[in-house]
Order: structure tokens, then sequence, then C-alpha cells
């Protein structure tokens, strides 16, 4: 591999980002019209490379090596000296840009892609401040593919903080009504909970003298007498807490969940689809690529706590989301944003149960969610596209107005509930077949959920499609707001929409593409994870 | 004979070492006839520039050296170096700010006397960087202070500056009557007024404590009025309001380099055990834990600092109180008290003297456009003047602390130092404190571009002198992010303080 193609993949968007900087805004209305479209396409062709190069990593990718804990294993890798400064007198200090993949982070970048690429084509229907919305997007697309190849703690950090700002931006100029509280509200949690990553990072390096995730996972590195030094004492416990919380919030798991149904309402479309879709997986992530393999003596300590967590996201999350049914109350958007904390607890469910079944499922349901969820959030899109309201109570009948929306989005919610035939299904199966096995009565407890998740996604199903239809759906379109338009869904929204429909069907029958990709890398994991775990 | 010629050969090596500081006092004479001759308002200030950099060649000279001088009143060391590099480059910037500020074109005259005023605080800085001797400090913070008074007070028409500058004298020589108590307390208990004899009689005497700590506290409170510690930080908002915008950005970096300069080599020479081994750690002598003492110190300044600039609406006062936060950052460092917490503190001065002159610097420059200072003039900025906003969103996000910026891996020395000594709690106060202060940088940048979107009021345009300069801080900001081995190694270069062996 002599090819950077990490390199490129991540860098990308910033080279997409200065064409887009550098791209002039027109003199006339005419000119600003073209500027306009310039930058859009501009975007789209460097997710669309980025996305190319994904599916070339993809097809390239050899599964027979697993990478985890073992570096000569991880496929790729590029790793250069960044600084490396030899200082006798306040300690040296090495860090490298060192990235590379396995199969716990193919199936994140893979994802990223699918959906930074798509989630363009929502960003169309952006009028206001268009070059600054493409900039940040794609200054967003780069932290979070950042996040996914870097395998040195130090650069990870500075993508994982890179995502921060673009995120504060999309969320307070093109969000709605109450933008501004809900990016402030974004921003400061997930400082607050990555501050405190930044000091567990701090005493990882100086305790085994390097950034390198990888290295960080042999305890045999770490000095004896160092903070972290040693086996199941309380600073790595209070350590390994500090980075679980960091991760968690990011998730979000009960209770730092509160940030992420404001976010959701607030942002527009697109940028809630690259929330729910991407981001909220960095934060799984994150517990599988070094809280737990860093401090699997506390992640034991910890096991039952993390599954209860789990559990109580999935049973809360879907009580809350059963909750927006209540009548005043009714938005559609923070149902599906309840909805994922429901469907990300069950990846919590399956990490902390540490066997090949569940934490194959957590991954694989981190990926279906992400396509799913990226779904819901455009077929909302389209509706509030039409009128401008996300009000549960103001849709009805539609199913007769807009047949083709109506089958894409059965396809979304069977997804979501896990039906049979569907992605979701296969993802949720085997979290409950692992979990069983280690925590049978939260397993069951969270099974309920299953229960519930039908109950609020078919009970909106019927409220959108079925019944009587509202009097402003009826009658030609009322540029006043009186009537809505009712086209069904245009081109632009059926090449984003059908893809991703594709991918879920496809992956309900045939799973193994994906699957493949992380099985060795799991069983890598849960190899490293055993001598801890009673 | 013999004895004249030793004392001769003594004070002609002394001289020889003084040579930076004699240069900045031929600046200061030239800059006054300068002045005299020329009608031209800015004359003085390109004299005092010239001479800036020949001390600053002189400065560099002295690499590496590690000597007393003048009978061991002043010390010559790496460390001390690094502190008048600082104050240095800090003045000369500020200079340059100096040129382009409307806000003294608009006062009196000539500026003659602005420029020379800051050649003599430059000149008490550079004396307090290098004092080992308790007079000497004593005589280069009220060099240093004198100055400063005046700057504070130079805009004389604006009535807040001249309460400003009135505040300052007072408060200020409040602060140094009671260090100045608290110094003829430490002589009166160890007999000496030099810093290294006092160590030596600490070493081999024991003293009473309670008196020990309230002459040590004493003489903390005239360091902390100089770097705006909490509890003696009172004078700081209103001086900082009231001064010409350059004059405070002078103050928040130049200055406050110079206190932590004395408080470092103050509290290294004279509280520490076993001066000159290697030791990384310095033990403290006595049954004084100062460790704890400026912990406690750093926690209320930080704290403080940061809760009282939630609710600034005006920009320089903000900016104030964000100052004050900082110095309780490094003040974490300065607890540590070892070979990592000084070296820290360079790093992050280093740091924080570029990105806090970036957002003085536009403040300064888009208080001038709108004739404002509040934090509303901000509003739309993103869209009227992208690219100010857009350099001053960076050197905000690097006084947050946020990757991958300057102010980043500042804080990240700081709380490695905290952390590898063990102070977790401290650590942790530390980070909230950032979480915290994010709110209230990022309220600029809310105002920037969430408010007045695409703003439809007329563009602001700067001289390309003004955007040259804006762009001289910000490209460090964002590189020194990324790449700063050459500052880490300085750092690492500097922290030797002369202990005399």
């Amino acid at each position: 591999m002599n090819f950077p193609i990490l390199t490129f993949i991540t860098f990308l968007p910033l080279l997409g980002m200065l064409i887009v900087l550098l791209i002039p805004s027109g003199k006339d209305e005419i000119g600003q019209e073209l500027s306009k479209t310039i930058i859009r396409w501009v975007a789209a062709a460097t997710t669309f490379l980025q996305l190319i190069l994904a599916f070339v990593i993809y097809f390239t990718y050899n599964t027979g090596l697993t990478g985890v804990n073992d570096e000569k294993s991880f496929q790729f890798v590029e790793k250069i000296s960044w600084i490396n400064a030899h200082l006798p007198m306040i300690g040296d200090i090495k860090i490298e840009y060192f990235l590379g993949l396995d199969g716990l982070s193919v199936p994140m970048v893979l994802l990223t892609a699918i959906i930074s690429f798509l989630a363009i084509f929502p960003s169309f229907g952006i009028n206001k401040a268009v070059k600054g919305y493409f900039a940040m997007y794609l200054l967003l697309d780069l932290g979070m593919m950042g996040v996914f190849t870097a395998l040195d703690f130090f650069l990870f950090y500075i993508f994982w903080e890179l995502m921060l700002l673009p995120m504060y931006f999309l969320i307070g100029i093109w969000g709605g009504p109450r933008k501004e509280y809900a990016a402030i509200k974004f921003f400061i949690y997930t400082l607050a909970g990555s501050v405190f990553m930044l000091l567990v990072m701090i005493g990882l390096y100086h305790s085994t003298g390097t950034f390198n995730i990888v290295e960080m996972m042999n305890q045999g590195n770490f000095l004896p007498d160092s903070i972290f030094g040693g086996s199941g004492t309380t600073v790595r416990y209070i350590a390994f807490m500090a980075l679980f919380i960091g991760f968690a919030i990011k998730v979000p798991v009960f209770p730092f969940h509160t940030w992420l149904p404001d976010a959701h309402v607030e942002a527009p479309t697109p940028i809630s689809v690259i929330l729910a879709g991407v981001l909220l997986k960095m934060g799984a992530y994150g517990m599988i690529r070094i809280a737990f393999p860093i401090f699997p003596d506390a992640f034991a300590y910890f096991q039952t706590l993390i599954a209860w967590i789990g559990m109580i996201s999935i049973v809360y999350g879907a009580f809350c989301a059963l909750g927006q049914h209540k009548v005043g109350k009714r938005d559609f958007k923070k149902l599906i944003a309840y909805s994922s904390v429901s469907h990300m607890g069950l990846v919590i469910l399956g990490l902390a149960s540490m066997r090949p079944e569940g934490v194959t499922g957590a991954i694989f349901q981190m990926f279906n969610h992400g396509i799913i969820t990226a779904m819901l959030f455009m077929i909302v899109g389209v509706l509030y596209d039409r009128s401008h309201t996300r009000g549960l109570d103001d849709f009805g009948g539609l199913a007769k107005k807009m047949p083709i929306y109506t089958g894409i989005m059965a396809v979304a919610f069977f997804a979501a509930i896990g039906l049979p035939g569907m992605s979701g299904f296969i993802s949720e199966v085997l979290v409950f077949l692992g979990a069983f096995k280690t925590f049978p009565i939260l397993t069951m407890v969270s099974g309920l959920s299953i229960v519930l998740g039908a109950g609020y996604m078919l009970w909106a199903l019927q409220k959108i499609f079925f019944g009587a239809i509202p009097v402003r759906w009826q009658g030609p379109w009322d540029p006043t707001g009186l009537k809505y338009k009712t086209d069904d869904v245009n081109g632009l929204e059926l090449t984003a929409l059908l893809p991703l429909a594709a991918i879920v069907i496809f992956l309900g029958v045939y799973p193994g593409p994906v699957l493949d990709l992380m099985t060795g890398s799991v069983s890598q994991l849960i190899e490293l994870m055993k001598p801890f775990i009673h | 004979m013999t004895d004249i010629s030793q004392f001769t050969g003594e004070l002609l090596k002394s001289m020889g070492l003084f040579l930076p500081e004699t240069t900045l006092i031929i600046t200061f004479l030239v800059a006054i006839m300068a002045d005299l001759i020329s009608g031209k308002k800015h004359f003085a200030g390109y004299v005092v520039m010239a001479g800036l950099l020949v001390t600053a060649f002189f400065l560099m000279r002295q690499t590496g050296i590690e000597s007393a001088s003048f009978a061991g009143l002043l010390v010559i060391d790496p460390f001390g170096q690094f502190i008048k590099f600082i104050v240095l480059i800090t003045t000369l910037l500020v200079i340059m700010f100096s040129f382009i500020s409307k806000e003294l074109h608009h006062s009196h005259a000539k500026l003659g006397e602005y420029y020379i005023l800051m050649t003599g605080m430059v000149i008490g800085m550079f004396l307090l960087a290098s004092s080992a001797n308790l007079i000497m400090i004593y005589i280069a913070i009220e060099t240093m202070s004198i100055s400063s008074y005046i700057l504070a007070g130079y805009t004389k028409e604006v009535k807040r500056s001249t309460e400003a500058s009135l505040k300052y004298v007072i408060f200020g020589a409040v602060s140094s009557g009671i260090m100045l108590y608290g110094m003829s307390i430490l002589f009166g208990l160890t007999g000496s007024l030099s810093l290294l004899e006092i160590n030596t009689f600490l070493m081999n005497n024991s003293v009473e404590s309670i008196t020990l700590l309230l002459s040590g506290i004493m003489i903390l409170a005239g360091f902390g009025y100089k770097i705006s510690a909490v509890p003696f930080h009172f004078w700081t908002p209103d001086v900082y309001e009231g001064s010409p915008i350059t004059i405070t950005a002078l103050l928040s970096v130049a200055s406050k380099a110079a206190g932590f300069a004395v408080i470092l080599r103050f509290f290294k020479v004279v509280f520490s055990a076993g001066l000159g081994s290697e030791n990384v750690a310095w033990s403290i002598i006595g049954s004084i834990d100062w460790h704890f003492v400026i912990a406690v110190l750093a926690v209320l300044t930080m704290t403080l600092g940061n809760l009282v600039a939630l609710w600034q609406t005006n920009m320089k006062r903000m900016l104030a109180y964000s100052s004050i936060a900082h110095a309780g950052y490094m003040l974490m460092a300065v607890a540590v008290l070892d070979n990592t917490g000084v070296a820290a503190v360079l790093i992050y001065f280093f740091m924080y003297m570029i990105m806090n002159l970036g957002a003085f610097l536009v403040v300064q420059l888009v208080a001038d456009k709108l004739d404002s200072e509040s934090i509303d003039i901000f509003n739309g900025l993103g869209y009227r003047s992208p690219l100010i906003a857009a350099v001053f969103t960076l050197f905000l996000i690097s006084l947050t602390g946020l990757p991958p910026t300057a102010g980043f891996i500042g804080k990240l020395y700081v709380f490695s130092s905290v952390v590898n000594a063990g102070y977790l709690w401290l650590a942790v106060i530390g980070v909230l404190n950032s979480v915290i202060s994010l709110y209230y940088y990022v309220r600029v940048i809310r105002n920037m571009y969430l408010r007045d979107i695409e703003s439809t009021q007329p563009k602001l345009t700067f001289s390309v002198s003004a955007l040259a300069l804006v762009m001289l801080l910000a490209i460090p900001t964002l590189i020194l992010g990324l790449y700063f081995s050459p500052v880490i190694e300085w750092a690492n270069a500097s922290i030797a303080i002369f202990t005399g062996h």
C-alpha cells in the first residue's frame, strides 16, 4: 500500500472546503445563483469521490486480518512521526500521524462516506449563506472521517474536537426557531465530555509514554508506578468512567441524552441526518476503540452498570417516543430523536455483553441505525419541506396524495421496528442473542422495547398516511401556507432515499458483506477482554 | 588594590550582561530627543521599535548564560531571557497596533510620551524578570507600574480613562505597600534581602511558620496584583476597560509575564530545598504547603474570572475577565512548582501572547470602525467582514483551548504538568473552567454568525496593514496548534532559573 488512501479519504473534504471558499459569490442575481449551484455540486463531487474511495477500501480490505490490539494486522496504515522532541528537562514528547483501519472502523468509514454523500442532496434546499453551509458541512465530514481512521489518541482528539465548531454553526445558523439554544447546548455538553477525555489522554501518555492507541491496549506498556499503572486501581476506574461518560454523551445514553432532542429538532434536515447517521456512532466507536480495550479491568468492573445504562436507554427512549403522542406535544422529529436514544441503547447493551454475537450485533446495529435513521430524518424533511410543520397532528391520509413516498416510508419504518427481512432485524437479534447469555433479565426487559417501538412507529405511520386528509393538504398549493404542497417525492429526494432503502433491504436479506468485515476484529477484541471478565 | 580591580572586573562583567537594559535606557533617551526634533506623530514609535530590535539582538546573545550580576542584585538566566523575549515581542506588536489605532489618533497632539513611557515600562519589566533581591524586585515593580499608571490614563480627554488611571494608582499603591511590608517581615526573619541568602537561612534555621506564611502571602499580594490573581484583581476590569485598548493589550500580556517571572523565581529560589541539584520536583522547605496556597489562588482566579466574564457585554471588560481566568490556568502550573510546571507556564504564555494579542487587535479594529466596544457591534460581522470574523473565531477558539490551535497546546501542557504532579482535583476544576469559558467566547462567535444572518449592513473594509498584522498573529495561532515542537524545545531550554551554583 503506497497510495495514502486514508489521508485522501480524510482530507478530501478539506480540499473541497477550500475550493468552495474560493468560489466567488457572483455580482448580480444570476451570478449568485450560478455560484450557489457550483458550490453545491463541488460539495457533491467531493463527497462522491470520498464515497468511491470508501468503496475501494471496502473491496480491497482483507477480512482475514484482525487489527484491534495487533498493530501489524491493521490495514492501509500510514504512520509518520509528527511531533518528536527530545526534552530532557520536561519530558520527551512523541506524537505520530497514525491512520489505519480494522474491522471495527471499516463499517464506520463506509457509513460516513455513504451518509455524507447522500445528505448533500437534502442540503440543496439550503438557500441561506450557501458557501458557509457547505464549507462547514465538509469540515464536519473531515472531522468524522478522521475520528474513524485515527489510531493516535492525540490525532483522534483533534478530529473529535474539530467537529464541534462546524456542528455549532450548522445547527445555529441554518436551524429552526430555538437554534441558538440547541447549538450551544450541543457544544457545551460535548465539550464537557471531551475535556475529561483530555485529562485521561494526558494521564495515559504519562503512564505509557505514547499516544498510540494500539500500544495503550497492551497492559505491559504501562509503567508500574505511573498514574494508570497496575490493574483494578481506583484511578483506573475513575479514568474509565471519565472516558465512558465522554463517549456516552455523544451516543447519547440516559441520562446524558438531553441535548439530542433539542439538537435534532432544531437542526436542518441534512444535519439531523448526519447527526443521527454518523455523529452518534462516534461515541460507541470510542468505547470499543479506546475505553474498553485500554481499561479492560475497569470494563469488567462496570460491565453490569453499562448493561443497565443500555437497558434504561432502550426503555426510556421508547417511552419518550411514545410520549410524543400526547396531544400538543406531537413532534415528528422528536419522536425519531427519542427512538434513536432507544436504538443506540441496544448498541450499548450489545457491547456490554462482550460476546461475539452481541458485539457484532452492536457494530452492525450502529451501521444499520445510521442508514435507517438517516432515512427517517430525510422522510421528515420531505414533509417539512412541503408543509413547514413537523407536528404529527397536521398530517393525515397522505397515502393517497403521495404514494411513492408512502412506500419508501413504510420500508424505513418497518426497518426501524426491526421487521424480519430488514437490516435492523438482524442486528437486533444478534444483540439480544449475545446479551441474553450475559444479562438474561435485562435483555428480556429490553425486549419490551420492540413492542413499544412497533407501537410508536405504527401509530405515527397510521397518523400520517391514513384517515382523513386535513384541509390544508387538500386542493391546490397556496404559497401563503394556507394550503400545503402535495407533490410526491421528487428526483433529488429519491436519489437520496432509494440507495438507503436498497441497503436496508439488501442487508436484511444478505447481511454477509458487512458482517464479514467485522467478525475477525470482534473476536480479537473479545480475546483481549476475556482474561479480565470473570 | 586587588580588591578594587576585582570590583571593577565584576562591574565590567555586569555591565556587559546589562547590555539589553542599557540599550533600552538609551532608546528611552533617544526617543525623547527624537520626539522633540520631529513633528511626526508616531516618530518616537519608530525610534522605540528600532531600539527594541537592537535590544532583542543583545538579548539573543545572552542565550545559555547563567550568571549573577551587580553583586547578585540581578541574575541573567535562560528563564529570564524567555520572559524578556515575551515582553519584547508583545511591546513590538503593541507599538504596531498603536500605529493603526484610531483611538490614539483622536487623542491629543503627539504620541511621543506614549511610546517613551512604554519603553520605561519595558525597562521595569526587564529588571523584574531578572531581580534576585527584594529591594530590586520592589524597584522594578515600581518602575514598571509608574509608567503603566500614566499610560492607562493616556487618553486623558476620555473620562473613564482618567478614572482607570486613578484606580490603578490607588490599588497599585496599596498592594505594593502590602508587599513591601511582607518583604520587611521576611527581612526581619532572615536578615537578608537576597533571595539566595534567604533560602540559605531558611534551610539552616527554623523560623516561626505563621510569620513566614504571613510575609509570603503579603509578598504574593504584590505579585498577584501584577498578574491580576483573585483576590487582588479588583483593578483589572476597570483599568482594562478604561485604558486605550493598546495599553490594555500590553498590560494583559507583558506585565503579566513579568509578574509570573517574579512569582516563579521567588518561590523557586526562596522556598525550595536543594537548589542547584538537577531535581525535577522542588521540595518545599518549611512547614508551609505553598503548593496548596497557590493552587487555591489558581482555583479562585480562574473560576471567578470565568464566571464573571459570562455576564460582560463590553468586549474589553470581557477580555479583562478572560485574562484573569488565563492567569488562573497558569497559576495551576505554578502551583506544581517543578520543572514541568515552569515549562508549562512558559509554553502557555507564548501561546497566550499570540492569541490574546490577536483578540485585542480584532476588537481594536472593529471598535475603531464602529465606535463602540459593545459585544453587539459584532452582530453579523461574519457576513460584513468574513476574513476578520473567521480570524476572530480562531482566536476565540484558541482562547477556549480547543484544538487545533495554539491555546490547546498551552492548556495541554498546563494540564499535563498538573496531572503529572498528581493534583487531579486541580486538573478537574481546570477543565471544567474551560467548559465555562466556552460559553462567553462562543457568545461572540454567535453574534458574528448567528445574529443578523447575511447582514445587509455595509461591508467593513480594513487597511492592508491592519489585515497583515491580524494574519501575523492568526497564522501562528493555527500553525502552533499543529506543529509546536519549536516552542516546547525553547521552553525546555529556558526553564533554568539561576540559583547560584
